[in-house]
C-alpha cells in the first residue's frame, strides 16, 4: 500500500523517468557527474534529498529497503527516510544488509560484502572532488572532460606537506574505471576499497548540487596516492568493544562523564549479527549493547 | 691587398622629427668607406658632423636612409642596411663589436660578468670567459675588489675601463671604437691604445673616433673626414 | 640559431564588439629570442598576447607553433586537449598580477609542483625536491616551501609565479607586464632574474611592457603597438634610439632617458 493522494514512492512518474535517464547515462559513463533536475523533497537539502530521489526512481513494490546514517539504522535521519518510503511506496524495510535489495546510505558502506543485484544509494553533499581547489564550474567540467587531474594530486601533496602523510580520512578521491576522478561522498577512506569491483550497483545522488553519478558493478575504483605515499585506509587501532570485531570501521563513543570511551562498530547491523552469532567484545555487557538488541 | 671587411657605399641618413612637424634633418650623404683587415680608420671632423651617427649606422643602431653597409660575416657579405634584425643580432654577436663612450649599467650584474658576457654570447664556456674577463680587468688596472660588484657606483673612469674590457673581450673581425680614452688617465689610455694595436695586428678592421690627437696618431692607419652637410652644401 | 621560427603570428585580429583590439598583427619569434611588445594601455598589446596564448578567441588570422619534432601546427586547428597540454608543458604565461597565475591558498611547493603533477609526476619526494630547487633558483628561501603565497611579498609572489611556470622547462614563455605592480628596487631584482633565467634556459619569450627600460634590458627585438596595430618593429636599440614612426618617437621622447 502507499499513501493516498501521493504517487508510488512520492515522485511523479515523469520525474522518475527523468531521473532514470540521468541514472542510465551515469551508469554508462562511470564516475561522470550527470546534471539532473533535482526536485524539492519534503525535507531540507542536506538531509539526503539526492539519495531519496535516486531511491524513489529505482524502487519497486517488491524491493526491500535498508537506510543507514553513518552505519546506523536507528538514527533519526535513517528512521525517517525508511518510514518515508514505507509510507509512500509501501515497501518492506529491513536493518539487515543481506536482506536488502536497496540500501540508501549516508557516509558508510556496510561491512557485510554486497552481492550482485543489490543497489547502494549514496547521499552526496558535494559531488565535485575538485571544487575546493577550483571554484569555477566551467573549469572543473573542462578538467573532467580532458582528464586533467593534476590538481587532485596538489590537494594530496598539500596534505603530506602539512602532516607528513595523507591525513585525508573521508571523501577520499578515487579514479573510477581509469577515467573519471570521483568524490565517493564523505564515507571513511576505510570504505574505499569496498567500492573496487563491487558486485553491487552504486548510485550517487546530490540533491542540492543537482548531480547524479554511478559506479556500475565490477568497476575499478582506485584511491589516488603517490608512489612514495601509498593509499592507507584509516581505522581506529582497536577491536569493537561489543562484538570484538577487528576488521570493521569503529566509532569512538564517550560512555560516561569521567572520560571513559569505547570503540564500537559503526555498522550496527554488522555488530548485532556478530553478537547474535556469539561473538563477544571486552565491554560486551555494556549498556550500549542493549540498544542494538 | 686583402679583401675589405667593411665597405660603405653611398650611405645617407636623415632624421625625420615627427614631433617637430615632420622636419627632416639630413646628417649623412654619400658616405663611402672601405676598411681592410689590420686597418684603423679614424673618423675626423668637427663636433656635430655626424661621426657618431655614422658609427651607430655601422652597428645597425641607426637605420640608414640609403646606400649599403657591406660586412664580411663568416664567408659572405651582408648588407647591414638591408639585414633583418635577427641577422644584425648574429653579426653583433660574432663579427662587429662596438665600444661605446659610456657603459650601460645593468642592475645587479657584477663587472666581471658584464665583461664576460660577449664571450658567453659567442659560445665560450663560463670559466674561460671569466678568466679572460679577469685578465682584461687586471690589465686595465681595475682593483680586484670591484670585479664582483655591479658598476653602478663606480667612477666614470672605472666604468669606462669595464666598458673597454667588455668591448675588447671578444676578438671581433670588425670593431667600432667611439672615444675609448675619453675619461681615462694617461696610464690607462696607454692600455687602451695597446688593446687597439693588438686588435689591428690580429687583423681586425677598426673604425674609430679619437678626439685625442696623440691617441689618434698612435693607432690610426689613416683618417677619414666626415664633413658637416651644411658646410658641404 | 635555427632558421625556422618557433612561433609565427599572421594577420591576427581580435574584436571586442565593434572595437578592433588587435588589427592584423603579424610577427615571428625564433628559438632563444626575446621579443618585447610596447605601447600605452589600450594599444592592444595584452590582447595580442592573450590571443596568441589562446585565451582570447581570434576573429581572424592564425598562430602557428613549431612542435618539438619541428612540425608546425596551427593552434586553432589543434584539438583542445592537446592545446591545453601544450600550454601547461611547453608554454608558460606569466600574469601581471600574481594572483591570476598562482593558487593563493595552496603552498608554494604545491604551486610549483602542480604542473609536474599535471604532467603525471606521482613521486611526492621527487616533486618536492624539484620545487625546492626552483624556489632556490628564483631566490625564495626553500624554508618557506609550505607557506601559501598570500603570506609572500609582491616581488616574491611574482618570482614564485615564474618558478611555477618554468618548472616544466617550457620552450615559450609569454609575460604580461611581469614587473607592473612592483616597487622600483623589487623590479630591478626581478628583471635581472628574468634576464638570467632566459639566457640560462635559452627561453623564447614574448614580453608585454609599457616600460621601455624593460624592453631595452631584456629584448632582442621589439614591436610598437598603437590602436591595435603594430606600427613599428625592429631591433630593440634601433627602435629606441632611432624610432621611425611618429608614435614611436612620441613614446621614446615621453620617458626619461632609459
Amino acid at each position: 500500500m502507499s499513501l493516498p493522494g501521493y504517487n508510488f514512492a512520492y515522485l511523479d512518474e515523469q520525474t522518475k523517468r527523468m531521473i532514470r535517464r540521468a541514472l542510465l547515462k551515469a551508469v554508462a559513463i562511470p564516475g561522470y557527474q550527470v546534471p539532473f533536475a533535482s526536485r524539492e523533497m519534503p525535507l531540507a537539502y542536506g538531509w539526503g534529498t539526492g539519495g531519496m530521489q535516486v531511491t524513489a526512481a529505482v524502487i519497486g513494490p517488491d524491493d526491500v529497503l535498508k537506510v543507514i546514517d553513518q552505519g546506523a539504522d536507528d538514527t533519526t535521519n535513517a528512521v525517517s527516510i525508511r518510514r518515508f518510503f514505507a509510507l509512500t511506496a509501501g515497501v518492506r524495510t529491513t536493518e539487515r544488509t543481506v536482506e536488502a535489495t536497496i540500501i540508501q546510505t549516508r557516509h558508510r558502506i556496510p561491512e557485510t560484502p554486497l552481492t550482485a543485484g543489490q543497489i547502494l544509494v549514496y547521499q552526496v553533499p558535494q559531488p565535485e572532488p575538485l571544487r575546493k581547489l577550483e571554484p569555477r564550474e566551467t573549469e572543473t567540467r573542462r578538467m573532467h572532460a580532458l582528464a586533467e587531474y593534476g590538481l587532485m594530486h596538489v590537494k594530496l601533496y598539500e596534505d603530506i606537506a602539512r602532516h607528513g602523510r595523507i591525513t585525508l580520512s573521508y571523501d577520499y578521491p578515487v579514479l573510477v574505471n581509469g577515467r573519471h576522478v570521483m568524490a565517493p561522498s564523505p564515507i571513511p577512506s576505510f570504505d574505499n576499497p569496498k567500492m573496487h569491483r563491487s558486485p553491487a550497483l552504486q548510485l550517487f545522488g546530490a540533491g542540492r548540487e543537482k548531480r547524479i553519478y554511478a559506479v556500475p558493478p565490477y568497476t575499478s575504483v582506485e584511491s589516488l596516492a603517490f608512489e612514495d605515499h601509498p593509499f592507507h585506509p584509516w581505522k581506529a587501532n582497536a577491536p569493537c568493544g561489543l562484538c570484538g570485531a577487528t576488521d570493521s570501521y569503529l566509532d569512538e563513543v564517550v560512555v560516561d562523564d569521567r572520560g571513559g570511551r569505547l570503540f564500537v562498530c559503526s555498522d550496527t547491523d554488522h555488530c548485532t549479527t556478530r553478537r547474535a552469532a556469539g561473538h563477544r567484545g571486552a565491554a560486551a555487557g555494556h549498556a550500549l549493547a542493549g540498544a542494538g538488541e | 691587398m686583402n679583401a675589405p671587411l667593411l665597405t660603405v657605399e653611398g650611405l645617407s641618413k636623415d632624421f625625420t622629427l615627427h614631433l617637430q612637424g615632420g622636419a627632416r634633418l639630413p646628417v649623412l650623404r654619400g658616405v663611402s668607406l672601405t676598411v681592410r683587415a689590420g686597418e684603423c680608420v679614424a673618423l675626423t671632423g668637427p663636433s656635430g658632423a655626424g661621426k657618431t651617427t655614422l658609427m651607430r649606422a655601422l652597428y645597425g643602431n641607426y637605420l640608414p636612409g640609403g646606400g649599403r653597409i657591406l660586412v664580411r660575416h663568416h664567408d659572405r657579405l651582408v648588407d647591414l642596411a638591408a639585414a633583418s634584425p635577427r641577422e644584425i643580432v648574429a653579426i653583433r654577436r660574432e663579427t662587429v663589436g662596438y665600444v661605446s663612450q659610456f657603459l650601460r649599467v645593468i642592475p645587479r650584474v657584477p663587472a666581471r660578468a658584464i665583461v664576460a658576457e660577449p664571450l658567453r654570447a659567442a659560445g665560450v664556456d663560463a670559466a674561460a670567459a671569466e678568466r679572460e674577463a679577469e685578465r682584461l680587468l687586471a690589465r686595465l688596472n681595475l682593483p680586484e675588489r670591484l670585479w664582483s660588484l655591479p658598476p653602478a657606483t663606480f667612477s666614470g673612469g672605472e666604468q669606462q675601463r669595464v666598458n673597454l674590457a667588455r668591448g675588447f673581450a671578444f676578438p671581433y673581425p670588425v670593431m667600432l671604437v667611439d672615444e675609448p680614452t675619453a675619461s681615462l688617465d694617461p696610464a690607462n689610455a696607454e692600455v687602451a691604445v695597446g688593446l687597439i694595436q693588438e686588435a689591428k695586428s690580429r687583423g681586425a678592421a677598426i673604425v674609430g673616433i679619437f678626439h685625442d690627437a696623440d691617441v689618434r696618431r698612435a693607432v690610426a692607419t689613416r683618417e677619414h673626414p666626415v664633413v658637416p652637410l651644411a658646410a658641404a652644401a | 640559431m635555427s632558421d625556422a621560427p618557433l612561433l609565427s603570428v599572421r594577420e591576427l585580429t581580435v574584436r571586442f564588439g565593434r572595437t578592433l583590439a588587435v588589427d592584423r598583427a603579424s610577427f615571428e619569434l625564433w628559438p632563444g629570442e626575446v621579443l618585447a611588445i610596447v605601447g600605452e594601455s589600450g594599444s592592444g598589446k595584452t590582447s595580442l598576447l592573450r590571443a596568441v596564448h589562446g585565451d582570447l578567441p581570434a576573429d581572424g588570422g592564425r598562430v602557428q607553433y613549431r612542435l618539438d619534432d619541428g612540425a608546425p601546427v596551427a593552434l586553432d586547428a589543434l584539438p583542445e586537449p592537446m592545446r591545453r597540454q601544450l600550454a601547461r608543458t611547453q608554454w608558460g604565461f606569466v600574469h601581471q598580477n600574481p594572483r591570476d597565475g598562482l593558487r593563493m591558498s595552496v603552498s608554494a611547493g604545491g604551486n610549483v609542483g602542480e604542473r609536474l603533477m599535471a604532467a603525471g609526476a606521482r613521486h611526492w619526494g621527487g616533486i618536492r625536491a624539484e620545487a625546492t630547487e626552483w624556489l632556490r633558483r628564483v631566490e625564495i628561501d626553500p624554508a618557506r616551501i609550505d607557506d601559501p603565497p598570500r603570506t609572500y611579498s609582491g616581488g616574491m609572489q611574482q618570482r614564485l609565479q615564474i618558478a611555477r611556470v618554468l618548472v616544466t622547462r617550457p620552450r615559450l614563455v609569454l609575460m604580461d607586464e611581469p614587473t607592473g605592480g612592483l616597487d622600483v628596487s623589487v623590479q630591478a631584482r626581478l628583471l635581472d632574474l628574468i634576464r638570467r633565467l632566459v639566457s640560462d634556459l635559452g627561453l623564447s619569450v614574448v614580453i608585454v611592457t609599457h616600460d621601455l627600460a624593460v624592453a631595452r634590458l631584456l629584448a632582442d627585438r621589439m614591436l610598437v603597438m598603437q590602436g591595435g596595430r603594430i606600427v613599428e618593429a625592429g631591433l630593440t636599440d634601433q627602435v629606441l634610439d632611432d624610432p621611425q614612426h611618429p608614435y614611436s618617437q612620441l613614446l621614446v621622447s615621453s620617458v626619461l632617458q632609459a
